[in-house]
């Protein structure tokens, strides 16, 4: 067996070992053993690497990986759990980047004799991989706040859009039929672009949704580069996360109620009908609570449903929460959390915040449990959400988020808003439930408010 | 490397159903994770970029290897470690929907 075989046979375990870490991270009891072959996968894949007959410029991949880890090691480290999602973001952003300059380097190399098979597979990985990359840094922005959360619609974004599209497939004809370098560098430049204009309608709350496609599309982009370099770990892993992501991308948007093109597309071509939603807000006004009144309702209620939202995550007000959760269980009342499946900024986001404050897996009840029981709640504390229980998912067929399922907070009897302010929620509209008569507002940081709640139940 | 076209695109067909097959019945709970150590995966292009960088030549190729190492390595070590945060929270718990008393309430 000669050495390229052997170097072969090594990727093939890592590839199997790719697919082990899938199916770990599927199920709850191998999630991190799961992660953990995938590592170990990934570090005999890398060294293995350096076996590869004919390879140079040792000293310079090292230097560029140590850069790397760097780079990415101590960001992962640090980051705190709120910021999860948007750090996700970054780091699928720079493997479609890096999925897009391998392809371009090969390219380079081999253009003037790269068959037409692989001038389109340059061709796609350079487009995609761009696109996940620029599309990747405007998610990181908006889940920042380094930007609005709100869609950005362009004048003329249909327009600029086609333009766009004309411009690329002019490039990917020229690409292919001349295996023209330059042509593959001008498609990069202009999926760069597109990848902005294709994240800047999305609205903040669909943003995750958007993050998970275009880590499909890195995945994608990768297997592209896999057919370049003839490489078969590569198109192996690259379609294994192309196709899952692809599938994790629908049951996120399938959770939100909303078929995928309206979450990519829907404000480019909404019509304005939000002015009829927002027009009837005379004579409304808010029920603002004392910790103590709500301190009373909850300590002298049988079942109280904790709604947590992106607000907890912001506040890190996770254990605050469940520390009045345990208090409120030793006066016999039943407590629950509802988890709406996109309630943060991820799906799962608020099982993993609730995780880390050790809250027991059997509390965290899904959407459906909890609307199931709503009749029989006596308060539901929706701490720093909005959008997830805002009736006019409902009610309001105008309105942006009609359609996507929502907690039932207003068919319980009494409803408490643990709010910073009157804020809209990332969707950027109006909620009626903070104006219903069942309502309590209770305005301020979550964390500070659940602290001054836990003192008051001791007393009540 | 040495694989035909047809073999390489027939690997192709057969990862797309292991894909959805491998992940087809994920709790929601997951989903975060899921996604996360996906995008860890996906980092094997650090695999391409050495090649490239390592068989490179000329000033072009070596920035574009260079670069897309230090891309792809951010990548690798960034996604498995934000994973392994994100699950060693669920250590040590049961997992599962498991009722407690009450849902007969």
């Amino acid at each position: 067996m000669n050495r390229l075989d052997t170097i072969e046979l090594i990727y093939l375990v890592c590839a199997v070992s790719f697919v082990i870490a899938l199916k770990g991270l599927s199920s709850p009891r191998w999630a991190r053993q799961g992660n953990l072959i995938g590592a170990a996968g990934m570090v005999v894949a890398v060294a293995t690497t350096f076996a590869f007959p004919g390879l140079h410029r040792i000293g310079l991949i090292i230097v560029a990986i140590v850069i790397g880890i760097a780079a990415g090691y101590p960001a992962a480290r640090l980051v705190k759990m709120t910021a999860i999602p948007q750090m996700v973001a970054a780091f699928n952003g720079v493997g479609g980047g890096a999925a897009a300059l391998v392809s371009l380097a090969e390219f380079d190399k081999s253009h003037s004799v790269a068959s037409t098979g692989t001038a389109a597979a340059v061709l796609f990985s350079v487009l995609v991989g761009a696109l996940s990359f620029s599309g990747s840094a405007v998610t990181y922005a908006k889940l920042q706040e380094l930007m609005t959360g709100r869609p950005i619609v362009l004048p003329q974004q249909r327009l600029l859009n086609a333009g766009l599209g004309v411009a690329a497939v002019g490039l990917v004809i020229w690409g292919l039929a001349a295996g023209s370098f330059t042509a593959a560098v001008l498609l990069s430049v202009v999926a760069l672009v597109f990848g902005v204009l294709f994240v800047l309608p999305v609205g903040g709350a669909d943003v995750p949704v958007v993050i998970s496609l275009l880590n499909a599309f890195t995945g994608l982009a990768v297997a592209a580069s896999g057919a370049v370099l003839r490489m078969t770990l590569l198109i192996v892993a690259g379609t294994l996360v192309g196709a899952s992501g692809t599938l994790l991308t629908q049951l996120m948007a399938k959770a939100m109620g909303r078929p995928l093109p309206n979450i990519l597309f829907g404000a480019i071509t909404a019509k304005p009908t939000t002015a009829a939603v927002e027009g009837d807000d005379v004579d409304r006004s808010v029920r603002t609570g004392t910790v103590d009144d709500v301190a009373v309702q909850l300590a002298y209620s049988r079942r109280v449903v904790v709604v947590p939202g992106y607000g907890l995550a912001v506040a890190q007000a996770q254990h605050t929460v469940h520390e009045l959760a345990e208090l409120l269980e030793r006066r016999g009342v039943e407590v629950v959390y509802g988890i709406h499946p996109v309630a943060g900024r991820m799906p799962g986001h608020m099982n993993v915040l609730l995780a880390e404050a050790n809250v027991p897996y059997e509390q965290l009840k899904e959407m459906d449990d909890v609307n199931g029981q709503m009749g029989l709640t006596d308060v539901v504390l929706v701490v720093g959400a909005n959008d997830v229980v805002n009736p006019a998912a409902r009610d309001t067929p105008g309105s942006p988020i009609y359609g996507m399922p929502i907690i039932d907070a207003d068919y319980a009897r009494g409803i408490v808003f643990l709010k910073r302010s009157m804020r809209p929620g990332f969707a950027g509209i109006d909620n009626a439930l903070l104006y219903d008569p069942k309502t309590t507002m209770l305005f301020g940081d979550a964390k500070e408010t659940l602290t001054s709640l836990v003192g008051a139940v001791k007393t009540a | 490397m040495n694989e035909t076209t047809l073999g390489l695109f027939t690997i192709f067909v057969l990862s797309v159903f292991v894909g959805f097959e491998v992940i087809s019945k994920v709790s929601p709970i997951l989903h975060t994770p899921l996604m996360s150590g996906a995008n860890a995966i996906h980092g094997v292009i650090l695999v391409g970029a050495i090649i490239v960088l390592g068989t490179g030549q000329g000033s072009v190729q070596t920035v574009l290897g260079f670069l897309a190492v230090v891309l792809a390595t951010i990548n690798v070590v960034g996604g498995f470690v934000v994973t392994d945060r994100m699950l060693e929270m669920f250590k040590g718990r049961r997992p599962g929907g498991g009722s407690r008393g009450g849902d007969g309430a």
